[in-house]
């Protein structure tokens, strides 16, 4: 037609060539467990650190898709994901504790000369009942919380803002040593998951592939969610819920099924992430965290799908290259990131591609 | 020997003052304890310059020669010094005395506060001779004087009778069954009297945290009422108006030493205009292009926050700065023998009460409070009617910075100041904020009042976390109740 030759062209090779693009960082990231299992000194081997560093990256990409979910498409902006990433991240801690700890008691309760495990540990030697756990915490609370947050709508501002709140309480609480939950040092020094040595290459692979399934799944999951009815539902809430209300729509279900689903999600991406970190305490909680989370979605693109993996992506690969380089800076950085993504990239990286693409 | 040498000295009227320094200086540690402790049992006017003179190392205004004080030798001084005070004419002086003797006496003084307590005018003075007195006769032989110090010690409201009434009490403590328990209802009855000055302490304590939370919400509900957007870099101007107070201080050290007495009055304006001028800035720059985009603004506004305190933290450091009170702001009133309202705290939340009225009496008496009130209720119609919102948002904005300002000249007098100083407030504001209503003075008073006292008030029931974990359940059920907070501005505009 009228097109110029090269808008036809980009077109028509768009969407092959993202989906090439997307082939191949799936096999690069399926190699690279494998890679890691090569012996010391190979060329190709891949260090343990690059693959701890990828797979912490690969769960932070979860929470951030979860909070796209939330924010980009339901429009809730949530600034407490924080609290429920490390909710499932402890409660995979404590089955971790157990094991470590054997029949005795985790060391920080012998430390505080504790003689038996607090009412919530029951059960938690159990691998299948910690998982129970990494979905039932986070999504409970989520339940609960949103029940409230909804039935009174809250929206916009004051939901982010009793978000933070709740996960600043969160934080608090569990830097108590007398909450059980191993105070300020959180849970760290763990040996063994189901029986396997947690620092062996082989585990660490099978950990890093499970992250990469729990990605694509929850890819494919919201994918199917924001396609179908309910997603343009959600889209709708995002825009003008007055008028959802008006053509007949309750929306309170619909935004209480998306934030739990999104919790939950984070819940799963703590809980893979503390056994390939090794570590965790409140810090994780921190109204910091949350809300650095919500510029990784800012960053990639709002309201798309690969969006907030790309800048999850990004801002984390740059945060752990300038810690190093120039740590003094990274808050400016991550400052400016912050001030400049809001105003001159509204639609994020993704938004940008697609306008080259598209003139 | 010595023993001897002591009695001789202390009895003969010749003994100059000199001499008893002279003495002093040569003599042992141990000789020198035993000296102070036969000087506090019987006081002579004429030595109290002397025991000045020790306690400041020395024994005389123009000798400079050191005298080696332990801590054990300090405190018989003090209580040596005391027992002299108590023979001074300034009823103040005396009560001071009395005080440090209640905690300080040692049974040979026992003759010297009975004739003291007996001869004594001032009443409060009297009393707390009595307490004093009770103090030592609890250690009495003789059951009788021991009952009659536990009557007494029942009738104050001090907490080291208290703690003296718990000694008793403890088993095997006492042998007489009268006096142990005429003991048990001393100590209800000082428990009684304590109970109330605790509260007390603990509401003030609330209204002190409640004005610092004000100070920080007030801009906060300013801008949010007419902007619709969050500043989260908010709590970054209280620290700015921190380290303006500091920096205040430093200055005046430097060039002008005379006026640092009145630093804090000085940094005031200082503070306003450095938090206002940042703050408009911002406006103009950042939050001005980010209008009807209020989440985006929470963020762009956060990475403000993050730049300004990182740049504090390299340009001063990231540990705490010192910024300390003037006399005038330092010491406090004892109302309750157990609650003092120290003077900064009273100060401040006289400041935070004025900073209301000036702000109310600025948004409701002034043209640009015209405006704002306009802006804030219809934006669009306020634009037809001519106002020009950019100007008023740029005003207000500045205005709430400012007020956050000013609230970290106030922070600044009661507690630490660090890169981090705004953070530890901020949701707290927000919480105000959140409850108060948006725009709305007498909301944001209330809350920010109701949400310190509420703290501070649960906080030693069960525990600071618990009880802001408690706090916040109760703004999430309260919200349910009022979803646009205490005072709600009536209106029918709806997207």
């Amino acid at each position: 037609m009228n097109q110029p030759l090269l808008v036809t062209a980009t077109q028509k090779v768009g969407p092959r060539l993202s989906l090439a693009i997307g082939a191949i960082v799936i096999l690069v990231l399926l190699a690279l467990p494998l890679l890691s299992l090569l012996p010391d000194g190979h060329t190709l081997q891949v260090s343990a650190y690059t693959l701890t560093l990828v797979g912490k990256i690969l769960c932070y990409a979860i929470v951030a898709l979860a909070l796209d979910l939330v924010w980009g498409y339901a429009g809730l902006l949530s600034l407490g994901h924080g609290l429920f990433f490390a909710l499932g991240g402890y409660a995979m801690g404590m089955y971790l504790m157990r094991q470590a700890a054997g029949d005795g008691l985790p060391g920080f309760m012998t430390f505080l000369s504790w003689s038996e495990l607090p009412w919530y540990w029951a059960g938690t030697q159990h691998f299948a009942w910690a998982l129970c756990l990494a979905v039932l915490a986070p999504g409970m609370l989520a339940l609960v919380f949103g029940w409230f947050a909804f039935r009174s709508r809250i929206k916009g501002v004051y939901f982010s803002i009793m978000t933070q709140a709740l996960t600043f309480a969160g934080m608090l609480l569990f830097f108590r040593n007398e909450t059980g939950f191993g105070g300020n040092n959180g849970f760290t020094s763990f040996r063994t998951i189901l029986g396997f040595e947690i620092t062996a290459p082989g585990t660490r692979a099978v950990l890093f592939l499970l992250t990469v399934a729990l990605l694509l799944g929850s890819l494919y999951l919201c994918w199917w969610l924001t396609r179908s009815k309910f997603g343009r539902l959600l889209t709708a809430l995002r825009d003008a819920e007055n008028r959802l209300m008006f053509c007949g729509y309750d929306p309170r279900g619909f935004k209480l099924l998306v934030w739990v689903l999104s919790a939950v999600l984070c819940g799963l991406a703590g809980a893979l992430y503390v056994p390939q970190v090794g570590i965790i305490n409140p810090s994780e909680m921190s109204p910091t965290n949350s809300i650095e989370a919500a510029v990784w979605v800012a960053l990639g693109g709002r309201g798309t799908l690969i969006g907030p993996l790309l800048g999850a992506g990004l801002v984390n690969g740059m945060k752990s290259w300038f810690t190093v380089a120039f740590p003094e800076f990274w808050l400016f950085f991550l400052g400016a990131l912050f001030i400049l993504v809001t105003l001159y990239l509204p639609k994020g990286v993704v938004g940008l591609l697609k306008k080259r693409s598209q003139p | 020997m010595l023993r001897l040498l002591l009695t001789l000295l202390l009895l003969l009227p010749l003994a100059t003052q000199a001499s008893e320094g002279e003495f002093f200086l040569g003599a042992k540690p141990a000789e020198q304890a035993s000296l102070l402790e036969g000087w506090a049992a019987q006081p002579e006017p004429a030595r109290l310059a002397l025991l000045e003179n020790l306690r400041e190392g020395r024994i005389a205004d123009d000798d400079t020669r050191k005298v080696r004080l332990n801590n054990r030798l300090r405190g018989l001084i003090d209580n040596a010094l005391a027992s002299h005070q108590l023979l001074s004419a300034d009823s103040d002086l005396r009560l001071a005395a009395a005080r440090q003797l209640q905690k300080s006496a040692q049974p040979a003084q026992m003759a010297l506060l009975d004739r003291a307590f007996a001869s004594e005018p001032d009443a409060a003075v009297h009393a707390a001779l009595g307490l004093a007195l009770a103090n030592l006769q609890l250690g009495a032989s003789e059951p009788r004087v021991r009952l009659a110090a536990v009557r007494l010690l029942g009738e104050t409201g001090d907490p080291l009778a208290r703690t003296r009434l718990e000694a008793l009490l403890q088993p095997g403590a006492e042998p007489d069954a009268g006096v142990r328990t005429a003991a048990e209802t001393s100590l209800a009855q000082v428990q009684r009297k304590l109970l109330f000055g605790e509260i007390l302490g603990q509401a003030f304590s609330g209204l002190s945290l409640g004005s610092i939370l004000l100070l920080a919400a007030l801009g906060l509900a300013i801008t949010f009422g007419l902007l619709g957007v969050i500043n989260m870099a908010h709590g970054e101007m209280l620290m700015l108006g921190a380290y303006s107070t500091y920096l205040v201080q430093v200055l005046l050290q430097r060039y002008a030493p005379g006026a640092i007495e009145f630093y804090p009055l000085i940094a005031l304006p200082v503070a306003f205009a450095v938090s206002a001028g940042v703050g408009m800035a911002l406006e103009r720059t950042v939050i001005r292009h980010l209008y009807g985009r209020p989440l985006e603004t929470l963020l762009a506004t956060w990475g403000i926050s993050l730049i300004l305190i990182q740049a504090v933290r390299l340009l001063f450091g990231a540990q705490n700065v010192e910024v300390s009170n003037p006399a005038w702001l330092s010491g406090g009133i004892q109302v309750l023998p157990n609650l003092v309202l120290p003077y900064n705290r009273l100060v401040i939340i006289g400041f935070a009460l004025a900073v209301v009225l000036l702000t109310w009496l600025l948004l409701n008496r002034t043209r640009l409070g015209l405006n704002v009130r306009a802006v804030t209720q219809n934006r669009n119609m306020a634009a037809c009617c001519g106002v020009s919102t950019g100007r008023v948002d740029m005003l207000a904005f500045g205005l709430g910075s400012g007020i956050a300002g000013l609230g970290g000249v106030a922070l600044s007098q009661v507690g630490n100041v660090g890169p981090d100083l705004g953070q530890s407030y901020i949701i707290d504001s927000f919480l105000v904020v959140v409850l108060g209503g948006v725009g709305q003075l007498a909301g944001s008073l209330w809350a920010a009042f109701g949400l310190g006292i509420a703290n501070k008030l649960l906080e030693p029931q069960i525990g600071a976390v618990l009880g802001k974990i408690l706090i916040l359940a109760l703004i999430i059920l309260f919200i349910q109740k009022r979803p646009q907070g205490l005072f709600a501005l009536k209106g029918r505009v709806i997207d």
